[in-house]
């Protein structure tokens, strides 16, 4: 294949992995709708859930008369969301061929990381190949329609854009500190964005509760607790924390030094990626800290998120010709 | 509720909360209140919020230190603005006081919080794994059995089982007390004394490194000195007698542009060969430099930054003689290197032999073309069809008056443009290899030929390596306090009435999240407890 065709290729796997993302969307949304027909109570089937966390025994049939429509229901939203898994799995496969044939693309071969699209196309390919992985471990079924959404809209937004041909590398990009400055980057910035999505469910949960929902049978009833919802988010954002520490204040720097002459310059990207990371560092501790933990945490880690998602992307808009990082 | 509990953050908790109004007590007794205040959780927070927020002008306000020309410009274009930013240091964030303040308090309240903590640590380090609570079903985690074995046997085989988990165990009253995990607190402190480590590196970098820009034209060299460079900033430590005594002549410069495709104009690669002397002494060695391969030097690195065209001017005065002669800077203004330059003539003398000063001033095009429609401009970056073209001026380029002058400027205040004899401003075009005369008898202007010049950084920060090995210090402890889990397991053996040994295992986590049952399980099993049955907690017990 010509690097055009391969340019062709990736352009059509974005699209098609955009409508399997949307049809597994529908899947998810279609779960949820056919479990509001099953009250809170009832657990949900979650794969690896071994017995219920919450002490309750699985299917007590107080609650679920057997052969009831509920447990009808119950096995209907089961296998919209086996499919809605199912769907999400074969488009993180065409959002990889898309990522891997744009790198084939570029005439020399290159690593598929020389612009904003480029970055934010495998941004989007980390969240949805994340919460894959942690899918078994965390039970994250109930993520579901929030990844696919948030990956469906961002990958739009994305090709309508910030879509440019694909380019050889430029000079300073040319170093294999690229690959590592810019794997390590992505990686904590799909993490911290999957503790962000479970940080906003714990707040709008938690406010869902204080205004005395939680009899309801919605989407907000089947989420797991709000302990448990700390947890995921807590776990993804310490994992990514070093993750970001490394690639903003030691691979960033090192590269920095050799492409530039100064390990930290102050440039727009680096001041922000300096407060992404103070902020964070201020959520580590406010979880921990009486009067901080829970609310006013995730409330942290979501301005944290904020911070990152606007150096990311905004830093090019506002100070696109100020920064040395701008490689829109 | 299960927390992952930041020992130091408990440290801090159990402060908490510190009297929000200071009591009205003696200075000694305001001081102590102050201090806890400081070194609490909470205004720790507060000062990292603070950080954040306050680096945010210095990404939206143009810094000094990081782009001087946007920041004049900007200056220019905001002098109502500039006066009041220039005295809130807003040009210059991360110098100035107020953020200084800001960190430095931060560090205060970290020192304040990891020295009483080390000591905490230091003496729980040689303190033996606590004793076995007496209520062991009580934890967590509980499994009980009854084995035929002895119970110095099953005591020992515990010991034994802790031991190849990497637990530290001890026997008391017929328990084992296991302890694991204490380096979570030790990457903890870790990581904080790493960030006092690479604060005093960025502060040695900045108090004695310097860092200096010099445009080189391919032939001709640079000696380390203060004079050679175009602009140089240093630390307020700097010693300028300290400059490393190396020096280099710009040999040659490469450069490849694509020609073809959507790409076309992209410089491929550059690249300068370059032969230098670490010391006037040393043998002469030659290297080629190009992005993201620097010349190290003792002391110094030499980056590649940009490039650019120096054309070869000659002016002849009216007397006939040579006034000037050499490559000229003309600095690139795009990305098809239509580049902008100056020729000041101090030493020109007019027909009647009378002192006049002349100046040149316009554009060279690498890739001379022309429409009617976009008038003069480059096709494309390379020199393809080199061209020059500048107006003239005559009178005083006011160069004695000792005011500091750009040589990339032309200050016109006595100067006036040389005129064609139709009065229109005489504009000197010329391709290379060609000649022009002024008019007047004033003399003429030769483009007679072509060379590139390189822009180079030379800077040196000295304690990088201890910023870099701070950090990377800081990522370990960071690692270990995130992700090593604290944990305790006791297992205790009585002797029933009946011979039989009766045997119970519990365990405690510090962090949530981690396989505790697991953990109790396997060591139960291990010592002969048979497969756990199904809901062995003491549900009633509990209650």
């Amino acid at each position: 294949m010509t690097h055009q065709q391969f340019e062709v290729l990736s352009n059509q796997a974005v699209a098609a992995c955009a409508i399997v993302y949307f049809l597994a969307l529908l899947a998810h949304l279609a779960q949820w709708a056919v479990e509001r027909k099953v009250p809170a109570s009832v657990e949900m089937r979650e794969p690896v859930r071994v017995g219920a966390a919450g002490g309750r025994p699985s299917g007590a049939p107080a609650t679920a008369p057997a052969g009831s429509s509920y447990e009808e229901n119950g096995e209907r939203a089961d296998r919209f969301g086996r499919i809605g898994v199912a769907l999400t799995v074969v488009a993180v496969a065409v959002h990889l061929v898309s990522v891997i044939s744009r790198g084939l693309a570029a005439n020399p071969v290159r690593v598929p990381w020389g612009n904003m699209y480029e970055f934010t196309l495998t941004a989007t390919f980390v969240v949805a190949a994340g919460y894959l992985l942690l899918y078994r471990r965390f039970s994250l079924s109930w993520l579901a329609p929030v990844v696919t959404g948030f990956v469906l809209v961002t990958l739009m937004a994305d090709v309508l854009l910030l879509y440019s041909p694909v380019t050889p590398l430029r000079d300073a990009l040319q170093s294999p500190w690229l690959v590592i400055h810019v794997v390590a980057a992505i990686t904590a910035t799909g993490a911290f964005t999957i503790g962000g999505m479970a940080s906003v469910l714990y707040l709008v949960k938690e406010r869902w509760l204080a205004r005395g929902g939680g009899s309801g049978s919605g989407y907000l009833a089947k989420l797991p607790g709000l302990d448990a919802l700390d947890r995921v988010a807590y776990r993804t954002q310490a994992f990514a924390f070093p993750v970001w520490t490394f690639a903003a204040l030691i691979a960033g720097p090192i590269w920095a030094k050799h492409a530039w002459g100064t390990y930290w310059g102050w440039d727009p990207k680096e001041v922000w990626a300096f407060i992404t990371w103070v902020v964070y560092a201020a959520y580590l501790h406010a979880r921990a800290t009486a009067g901080w933990k829970g609310r006013a945490a995730a409330i942290v880690a979501l301005v944290g998120l904020a911070t990152l998602w606007f150096n990311f992307i905004g830093i090019n808009f506002f100070f696109g010709q100020g920064s040395m990082h701008s490689y829109a | 509720m299960s927390v992952e509990v930041d020992p130091l953050a408990e440290q801090r908790n159990r402060q908490d909360p510190p009297p929000s109004t200071p009591p009205a007590l003696s200075p000694r007794e305001l001081g102590r209140w102050a201090w806890r205040q400081l070194t609490s959780m909470r205004i720790a927070l507060v000062l990292l919020f603070l950080l954040a927020l306050a680096a945010v002008p210095g990404s939206v306000v143009p810094q000094e230190g990081v782009d001087p020309n946007r920041t004049s410009q900007w200056q220019d274009q905001h002098p109502q603005l500039t006066p009041i930013y220039e005295k809130l240091g807003l040009f210059h964030v991360f110098q100035s006081a107020w953020f200084a303040a800001i960190y430095i308090l931060l560090m205060v309240s970290l020192v304040g919080c990891i020295v009483p903590r080390t000591a905490v640590y230091w003496r729980s380090l040689r303190a033996r794994p606590p004793r076995a609570p007496r209520r062991l079903e009580r934890l967590p985690e509980h499994r009980a059995f009854e084995t035929g074995e002895a119970p110095e046997t099953v005591l020992e085989q515990a010991r034994v089982l802790l031991r190849k988990r990497r637990f530290r165990s001890t026997v008391e009253d017929g328990a084992v007390s296991g302890e694991r995990g204490k380096l979570r607190e030790a990457g903890n402190l870790l990581f904080h004394v790493s960030v006092l480590l690479v604060l005093a590196g960025v502060a040695i970098g900045s108090l004695f490194g310097f860092k200096g820009g010099v445009i080189v034209v391919t032939g001709h060299g640079f000696a380390d000195s203060l004079s050679q460079y175009d602009d140089f900033t240093s630390g307020s430590l700097f010693n300028p007698d300290n400059l490393a005594p190396f020096s280099f002549t710009v040999k040659d410069f490469d450069v490849t542009f694509i020609r073809a495709g959507r790409e076309a104009g992209q410089a491929h690669e550059f690249s300068a060969g370059l032969d230098y002397r670490s010391s006037p002494t040393a043998p002469k060695q030659h290297t080629r430099i190009s992005v993201n391969h620097p010349l190290q030097l003792d002391g110094a690195d030499v980056y590649l930054i940009s490039h650019g065209y120096a054309p070869h001017i000659t002016v002849r005065d009216g007397q006939g003689h040579v006034a000037y002669s050499g490559p000229v800077v003309f600095l690139p203004e795009n990305a098809t290197f239509r580049s902008f330059g100056v020729v000041k003539v101090p030493d020109a003398v007019n027909q009647d032999g009378r002192p006049e000063q002349l100046g040149l001033e316009g554009e060279f095009y690498p890739t001379y073309a022309f429409t009617m429609r976009s008038g003069p401009f480059s096709a494309f970056p390379d020199a393809k069809n080199p061209a020059v073209s500048m107006l003239a001026y005559r009178g005083d380029l006011g160069l004695d008056s000792g005011q500091p002058q750009s040589v990339y400027t032309l200050d016109k205040k006595d100067l006036s443009p040389i005129r064609k004899a139709d009065g229109k401003p005489l504009r000197i075009d010329l391709m290379m290899g060609q000649s022009t005369k002024l008019p007047d008898g004033m003399g003429t202007v030769t483009f007679d030929g072509l060379s590139r010049f390189v822009k180079l950084q030379i800077s040196s920060s000295p304690a990088d390596w201890l910023a870099l090995l701070g950090v990377s210090l800081a990522l370990l402890g960071l690692l270990g306090s995130l992700f090593i889990r604290p944990r305790r397991v006791w297992v205790r053996v009585r002797r029933d009435d009946r011979g039989r040994t009766l045997v119970e295992v519990a365990g405690l986590d510090r962090t949530s999240g981690g396989d505790l049952a697991g953990e109790v399980d396997r060591l139960a099993t291990g010592l002969g407890a048979g497969p756990r049955a199904p809901d062995t907690a003491p549900v009633e017990e509990r209650a």
